[in-house]
């Protein structure tokens, strides 16, 4: 199978399955990145970071340029077109017929099941991503500077928590580049 | 009618191309500014519409900024506009990131903008952290949402210690499946009452 038609079953997958918005997608494309070996585990955080940082639903940033980078401009295409496919069909098709699908019973009963189980998948990969991503060699041999940048975003966020603002993700980013460059720069 | 059509299908691409153009923190961020365009000003769909589509949303897979410019499209022209505002939504970011993607990796060749990439990792893998914690505290605390929970997390966990390949999409479809049988047998109950 050519490399377009596996970005296109992919990321098609991704589209179906991506409850609860792009974090609930990222454990998704993940999984399917890794298992192809497309990227690896640093270069799609790199990347999570610009699609965050750019315009633009987040999870058909990711799949333009992990399409981009495996096969071109049709890669891009096929990606794309792959992961929003699947959201702009059963749109159609529930506005168009089953305008109560939704209240359905039975659909609730089985997405009272799916939303915890991605509670759960997406506290997962963030703890695995914080920790892999404050050790500089070796993946569970967190550093100093590692854990002081963690530290620091952390307490940000907190303390905003509880003051019940919000703090937007790019300005995160930017600090936590800011940060980079000062503490792994000495 | 036919030439009002087009106008209204144009209509709709420039809009949501705009939408595409200018929101930046992915579709959570876009609701309030689809609204702001498409309820107030343009007048496009109505405030309960609106909920609607929140609502509809949450219970379909796929980006929510794609769901709603679908949604909106359709009200407006059908199909087609469905289309035009959904392509509009998407062009954008696509003509930006496939530049970006040509470029990225040499970028990072650069010694400061790869130390700036090592604290970017760790504010994704905590922002990722953050969204998991604010979906947990609105999750009804009942033994079932948090036992799925649970071992969910500890499965991901596991398989990404061990690297076995746990797909995540199997994940999600047993707990769909568990979730739909535990109902099914309390129906069976209460009809048995």
């Amino acid at each position: 199978m050519s490399v377009i038609w596996q970005l296109f079953f992919g990321f098609f997958r991704v589209g179906c399955f991506a409850f609860g918005g792009a974090y609930g997608a990222i454990p998704l494309i993940r999984d399917v990145v890794l298992s192809h070996g497309w990227l690896d585990d640093e270069t799609l955080t790199y990347f999570i970071a610009v699609s965050e940082s750019t315009p633009g639903p987040i999870m058909v940033n990711l799949a333009t340029y992990i399409g981009s980078t495996q096969a071109g401009f049709w890669g891009a295409v096929a990606a794309t077109v792959a992961v929003t496919l699947p959201a702009f069909v059963l749109i159609i098709i529930i506005i168009a017929m089953m305008r109560n699908a939704v209240e359905n019973q039975y659909v609730k009963a089985m997405l009272d099941g799916v939303k915890p189980c991605i509670a759960g998948i997406i506290l997962a990969t963030g703890g695995y991503m914080t920790v892999k991503g404050c050790a500089a060699a070796k993946p569970f041999s967190p550093d100093i500077q590692g854990m002081t940048i963690a530290a620091v975003l952390a307490g940000i966020l907190l303390v905003r928590g509880k003051r019940k603002k919000k703090i937007s993700p790019i300005l995160l980013i930017l600090l936590s580049a800011c940060l980079g460059i000062c503490i792994y720069g000495m | 009618m036919r030439v009002g059509k087009t106008l209204k299908i144009k209509d709709l691409f420039l809009t949501f191309m705009k939408i595409g153009l200018f929101t930046f923190g992915g579709g959570y961020a876009m609701i309030p500014i689809i609204e702001d365009i498409c309820v107030d000003k343009r007048r496009w769909i109505s405030h309960d519409e609106m909920m609607e589509i929140t609502v509809i949303a949450e219970a379909t897979p796929g980006p929510i900024a794609i769901n709603c410019a679908t949604f909106v499209g359709y009200k407006q022209a059908g199909a087609a506009g469905a289309g035009a505002a959904t392509l509009g939504v998407i062009l954008p970011s696509f003509c930006i990131i496939f530049v970006i993607s040509m470029c990225l990796e040499h970028f990072l060749e650069i010694t400061w903008v790869a130390n700036a990439f090592r604290g970017i990792k760790i504010a994704v893998g905590i922002l990722i952290l953050n969204a998991a914690v604010n979906m947990i505290k609105k999750m009804p605390k009942k033994p079932m949402p948090v036992l799925t929970m649970a071992v969910s997390c500890f499965t991901m966990i596991l398989s990404d210690l061990f690297s076995w390949r746990v797909s995540t999409v199997v994940l999600m479809v047993a707990a769909a499946g568990f979730s739909l049988s535990v109902y099914g047998v309390k129906q069976l109950e209460k009809r048995g009452r």
